[in-house]
């Protein structure tokens, strides 16, 4: 398990970055974190021939307000995002999620822009962006930005529209008011692993425990983190009785169309994405009530 | 005296391996050694048509490529192990067995028969060359029909495995006695089911590696290997290649681990040592963990179909078996798995009427091998199971249909009336069942579980309490031996022929010496693993080392003592009665003030001409012994599992698991209770997570950690442990094996905790792992059931 | 193909400065290169933990990074840990008082993975513990001796915390 023979380039800018891709292209990889890359380089999955290590570029580590979002740096590294008091307070709904990021030590590792790149349709990051409808910001090779929603970013498996020639440079997830309740759940067979079904959910509610908006995404049950439409628009002024739950777990589960793989059935992880929706809901609907969407 | 054995005597190796200066063989590093990478086929089943190797060999950096052809007529193949396969006559004619010979090719001639075979070997200046070079070999394939499923295998007129094994059934027996078939037809009761273990893989975390290193000079071979066996190693390697066994020294350094398969002498223990000859240069391979997953000898993997005839207060009349063990593409081992399963099924039960079938089937998977429990997790699993199911049926505790059932303390030793694998009579030595259970159950309050069950089912939260007991044979002979000798420093070293992989030999052989020579621990230099001290030596396996090596350690220094105390007698004018050693000083019980070090006896004791010795006592302060054990003795164990289930998803909560365990005397607490924690926590991998898979053509679906799930430390709770202490009567320790007993039972209990956690829904649970989807399957089944039944 | 790159690293404190191959990984650079074998491969795919280091006081798996990866960082290993042949430290210790060792193949991994944690979190909960260490593959020990050792081993350095402090407020 060693990987093939490559040449290694290492920009100290973004445009150093983005002129290697320009004229290695097809044939580069970036490497950030390297925590998905190095393991199929391992294998021998991936042989590319130039490596673009990224992880110098020191103007893309940040994490900030930036008006109704907060922006995070593509080579921000998991960790961070883990231990940022201002994550907690703007975006709590990623400080939960990110702890679901496999292990300590691949989240000192692993980058924000990597995770959204690789496009693993059960990542936590990508099912974050989804369910907040956040933007990704790639960065072209001529010094122009484009601004993509996941929807447009994220398009099967293992697979987004970035072309070889970009970067996603920046992502921003909305800001998360203090009123609203938020709550991420995954399960996987043990502690650490891809998730079997996960489920990002944020909820305004009215006194009476309506609610008046509902922003949910599952990851790892389609060829992409989905945002469940369906489910947000169904619930719009109603309150979490256990029909509307039981009508909220049927939406959910006709919104997804899992595979079977070695951990579950595509029936189990399809049932598995509904019961996770309505227990993500409960616990959104209870934070808020209480007032404090507090994650511990 | 009894003064070290029995305490908890911190491990005289753990130092090195806490500061990094372990030695494993990957840590060797020999001048102008070479590495070595396999290529390994893709298929499982599939002709041979052509390699083209032109291309590595060009790669500069590459020393060698080989593939079968040139290994043809020249490397002798792999064949069943005797020491391990034999029959003895006894048990021969008891069991009528059918053995058809299968071997496997150190590098695949003509045809490949499992996923990760070995075609081609490579050797480069490093691994990465060696890689890339691999990568630059072209072999073509022409697929033959591959045999996933034993029971297809066996049909008449499949494809063959091997071509000299018919019907694939590489050995079958039939174990019987009573009556079964005729009290079943007899019996108002009568239970049928099809239990399952699954394919496991054992993975140490350091995988195995081969360092070989020819000596031209001498024609001497040096081969270092993380194996169990380093004896059989080397007996495989002269087999194989025709070369004298004394010119082959095998050297097991530190091993991270075995659990069974690194016991199964692998093709690549021959080839490397083959090639660092024919390259006169070392040579080295370490073992990938891909490689781990694929190729490394697997285990478990049987299906059993049960038919039990029982009374309606739960006793049971007679169990009938036929089992099927899928033992892949090779059955090295003979009948060790199977008959232990057979042998050991029926466990602290009295069942007169005993029937039991065996086939061993040869399919398209990577072979098999004993591993960690060898045969017993997969009868325990089957026969508690069983005991479950009676419960259920009846609607008893399964601890009333236990007790029923179970032999009782003065029934001891108590004679089970069939054979050991090793010829001897099964008779179960000491131990007291029943009072195991009551330990245990009072561990876990287990009154108390139900009242909460109760109270929490209203609360709609499911837990659930299962209980597993085993009964196994430990210290499995032939022999194990020590030689002990003083040397100028007055430090005992002891060579012993069982090698460890974290048993902590260095430390409980060391604390057995002390005892019997009136030392410390820290006076004795215990040396394992190490084919060029020791005439003879097995190795550890089978849970033996402590019965084997420990009372040949034990016998060893009370010969050693009894020359040290005949010199010391001349020395002092004193009967050797006469004479104490007492934390290494040596006197006369009249003036201990007077004393000699053991290193004033090896001068005395070396050949000299003023003063002599007597004649009667030769010179040198060395002893030898080989212990051979009568036959196994047996360790006893009950298991209890709590669990949560969220029927909802299928997700396990194992919240606790107690223990209560007998392995005889004790000699070191702390490493007993570190097997019994180990030997668990790799229990509820197989019952919750682990499996190998394959698929309809043969190919392996688990071969990277994210799909074969090795438990962490967020799914293994600390485990409540209680002793009993029924000394052997087979050894002059009084000790019963430990290492394997952990993980025996815990598929069982946890099933039958899961199982009892759902009980209003009458789920049976006989395959494992219990994963979430396969639960939650079992659980939509049920309530299906439930509703039709309901609406009816 | 020997488009070999310059790497310059502190390791344990002291400058090694070698030409690679950029595929080199970290743990083959520290094993080879630099002779500390003592850092371990488990499984090369970034799940068993057993070739955790430290990078830039980082807890990291040295399979899932390359050498030229860390030109410039500071890299600790479980070499580190004592001085040759001096006493164990605390955590070594524990790791020994405890019984969180079996064959010892792991024990490098969980140790580097633990000497980080310990820094942060001077009186872990049980929980914390296991979380600390599920990054981390056991196959001997079951991981309740570990648990035990890092509480002995938390217990210890608070007090010798507290101590020091004691002496540096007299």
């Amino acid at each position: 398990m060693k990987p093939a023979v490559f040449s290694y380039l290492r920009p100290t800018n973004l445009q150093e970055a983005l002129m290697f891709l320009e004229e290695y292209g097809e044939d580069a990889k970036i490497l950030s974190g390297g925590q998905s890359l190095i393991p199929t380089m391992n294998m021998r999955l991936s042989a590319p021939a130039y490596l673009i290590d990224i992880s110098r570029i020191s103007d893309l580590n940040y994490i900030k307000l930036d008006g109704d979002f907060l922006a995070v740096g593509a080579l921000t590294k998991h960790k961070d995002i883990e231990n940022s008091d201002l994550v907690k307070e703007a975006c709590p709904l990623l400080s939960e999620a990110i702890r679901w990021v496999g292990h300590a030590q691949i989240r000192n590792r692993g980058t924000v822009g990597g995770s959204i790149a690789h496009g693993d349709p059960s990542a936590e990051l990508p099912c974050v962006l989804t369910a907040l409808r956040g933007e990704i910001v790639i960065a072209n090779v001529d010094g122009s930005e484009e601004v993509l929603v996941p929807e447009e970013f994220f398009l099967t498996y293992m697979l987004t529209s970035l072309q070889p020639d970009q970067m996603v440079k920046e992502v921003r997830f909305p800001i998360i008011p203090k009123e609203s309740g938020s709550a991420f759940l995954e399960l996987a067979r043990r502690h650490g692993d891809f998730g079997l079904a996960e489920v990002a959910a944020v909820v305004d509610i009215d006194d009476e425990g309506h609610l008046l908006n509902v922003k949910i995404a599952v990851g790892g049950v389609n060829p992409t983190p989905t945002a469940l439409e369906q489910v947000e628009e169904y619930l719009i002024g109603k309150k979490l009785t256990d029909e509307v739950l039981r009508q909220v777990s049927d939406l959910t589960q006709e919104s997804v169309d899992p595979e079977s793989d070695l951990h579950g059935t595509a029936e189990y992880r399809r049932e598995l994405a509904g019961t996770l929706t309505v227990r993500a809901l409960k616990i959104a609907v209870e934070r808020a009530r209480g007032g404090n969407n507090n994650v511990q | 005296m009894k003064k070290y054995v029995g305490q908890s005597v911190k491990r005289k190796e753990d130092y090195r391996l806490v500061t990094g200066t372990g030695q494993f063989v990957a840590d060797i590093k020999l001048a102008g050694m070479l590495e070595a990478v396999f290529v390994r086929s893709p298929q499982a089943h599939a002709i041979i048509r052509h390699i083209d190797t032109s291309k590595a060999k060009e790669l500069p950096g590459v020393h060698a490529v080989l593939i079968g052809d040139d290994i043809k007529g020249i490397i002798n193949p792999i064949t069943q192990f005797e020491s391990h396969s034999a029959v003895p006559p006894n048990v021969a004619k008891e069991i009528n067995p059918k053995i058809q010979y299968n071997d496997e090719s150190v590098l695949a001639i003509d045809k490949v028969v499992y996923v990760g075979q070995p075609v081609a070997v490579v050797v480069a200046d490093n691994r990465y060359i060696a890689e890339d070079a691999a990568d630059l070999i072209k072999v073509e394939y022409e697929q033959l029909k591959p045999m996933v499923d034993p029971y297809e295998a066996m049909k008449e007129g499949s494809p063959l495995v091997q071509n000299q094994v018919e019907q694939n059934i590489q050995m079958e027996f039939h174990l019987s006695i009573g009556d079964a078939k005729r009290v079943e037809q007899q019996s108002n009761h009568v239970l049928k089911a099809r239990v399952k273990t699954p394919r496991l893989s054992s993975n140490p975390i350091e995988t195995r590696g081969v360092i070989a290193d020819y000596d031209n000079r001498t024609d001497q071979i040096h081969v270092w290997s993380a194996t169990q066996l380093p004896f059989e190693v080397r007996a495989t390697i002269a087999h194989c290649l025709g070369w004298t066994e004394q010119n082959i020294r095998v050297t097991a350094p530190d091993v991270g681990g075995g659990f069974g398969p690194k016991g199964g002498v692998h093709p690549e223990e021959i080839l490397i040592p083959y090639i660092s000859k024919r390259l006169n240069r070392p040579v080295k391979w370490v073992e990938d963990r891909l490689e781990h997953l694929t190729s490394a000898r697997q285990s478990r993997d049987q299906v059993h179909d049960v038919i039990v005839a029982y009374n309606s207060d739960g006793t049971i009349l007679s169990l009938r078996d036929e089992f099927v063990v899928d033992s892949g593409a090779v059955n090295f081992f003979g009948f060790t798995c199977a008959y232990n399963t057979a042998y050991h099924l029926r466990g602290a039960y009295k069942i007169p009427n005993y029937d039991i079938k065996s086939r061993i089937v040869l399919t398209n998977k990577t072979p098999n091998v004993p591993f960690r429990g060898a045969g017993r997790p997969e009868a325990v699993f089957t026969m508690d199971r069983v005991i479950d199911m009676i419960a259920r049926k009846l609607k008893l505790d399964p601890v009333e249909v236990m007790k029923r059932n179970m032999i009782q303390a003065h029934e001891m030793p108590y004679d089970q009336g069939i054979l050991v694998k090793d010829g001897a009579r099964l008779i179960y030595d000491s131990g007291d069942y029943p009072a195991a259970l009551n330990q245990a159950l009072a561990m876990v309050d287990y009154e108390g579980f139900r009242e909460r069950q109760k109270e929490l089912k209203k609360a709609g939260k499911n837990i659930g309490i299962g209980i597993s007991s085993y009964v196994e044979g430990t210290g499995a002979g032939p022999f194990e031996g020590a030689l002990l000798s003083v040397d100028s420093t007055g430090k005992v070293i002891a060579h012993l022929g069982a090698s460890p992989q974290g048993q902590g030999h260095e430390t409980v052989f060391a604390q057995i010496g002390a005892d019997a020579l009136g030392l410390t621990p820290d006076d004795i230099v215990i040396k394992v693993g190490d084919t060029a001290v020791l005439p003879f030596g097995a190795g550890t396996y089978a849970s033996r080392s402590a019965v084997n090596a420990g009372s040949a350690m034990h016998e060893a220094s009370l010969k050693l003592r009894n020359k040290v105390v005949a010199i010391a007698g001349i020395i002092l004018g004193t009967l050797p009665d006469e004479i104490v050693i007492e934390e290494g000083k040596i006197f006369s019980k009249e003036n201990p003030s007077h004393f000699l070090t053991l290193q004033d006896i090896y001068k005395r004791s070396r050949p000299a001409a003023r003063p002599p010795l007597p004649s009667e006592i030769e010179p040198g302060l060395q002893v030898t012994h080989y212990f051979v054990p009568p036959t196994v003795t047996f360790a006893s164990s009950v298991h209890i599992a709590e669990v949560e289930v969220d029927k909802e998803t299928g997700f396990v909560d194992l919240q606790n698991y107690s223990v209560v365990h007998d392995c005889g005397t004790v000699i070191n607490p702390m490493i007993v209770d570190g097997q019994v924690q180990g030997g668990i926590a790799q229990g509820i991998g197989s019952a919750l997570y682990e499996e190998v898979v394959y698929n309809e053509s043969g190919q392996l679906l688990t071969g990277t950690y994210m799909d074969y799930l090795l438990p962490t430390s967020m799914e293994i709770p600390t485990v409540k442990k209680g002793h009993q202490q029924h000394l052997s009567t087979r050894n002059p320790l009084g000790v019963k094996g430990v290492g394997e007993g952990g993980a025996i039972s815990p598929p069982a209990a946890i099933a039958n905790a899961i199982v009892d956690a759902l009980s209003d829904l009458e789920i049976v649970i006989n395959q494992l792992p219990v994963s979430p989807s396969r639960l939650r399957g079992l659980i939509k089944e049920a309530e299906k059931k439930q509703s039709t039944i309901l609406s009816k | 193909m020997s488009n070999k790159v310059q790497v310059a690293v502190f390791v344990n404190g002291k400058k090694v400065q070698k030409k690679v191959e950029p595929r080199l990984l970290l743990t083959d650079f520290i094993r080879e290169e630099c002779n500390l074998t003592g850092t371990h491969l488990g499984c090369e795919h970034g799940v068993c933990g057993a070739c955790t280091i430290l990078v830039d006081n980082e807890p990291v798996r040295s399979c899932l990074m390359f050498a030229v990866q860390a030109d410039g960082c500071d890299i600790q290993t479980v070499e580190s840990l004592n001085s040759v042949d001096g006493p164990l430290n605390v955590l070594q210790q524990s790791f020994s008082d405890n019984h969180a060792l079996q064959c010892g193949f792991c024990t490098p991994g969980f140790l580097m993975t633990l000497t980080h944690f310990l820094i942060d979190n001077e009186n872990p909960t049980e929980n914390e513990i296991r979380e600390a260490i599920s990054g981390n593959l056991c196959r001997c020990t079951g991981y309740a001796n570990i648990i035990k050792a890092v509480q002995q081993a938390a217990q210890i350095l608070q007090k010798e915390k507290s101590n020091s402090s004691v002496v540096s407020a007299q």
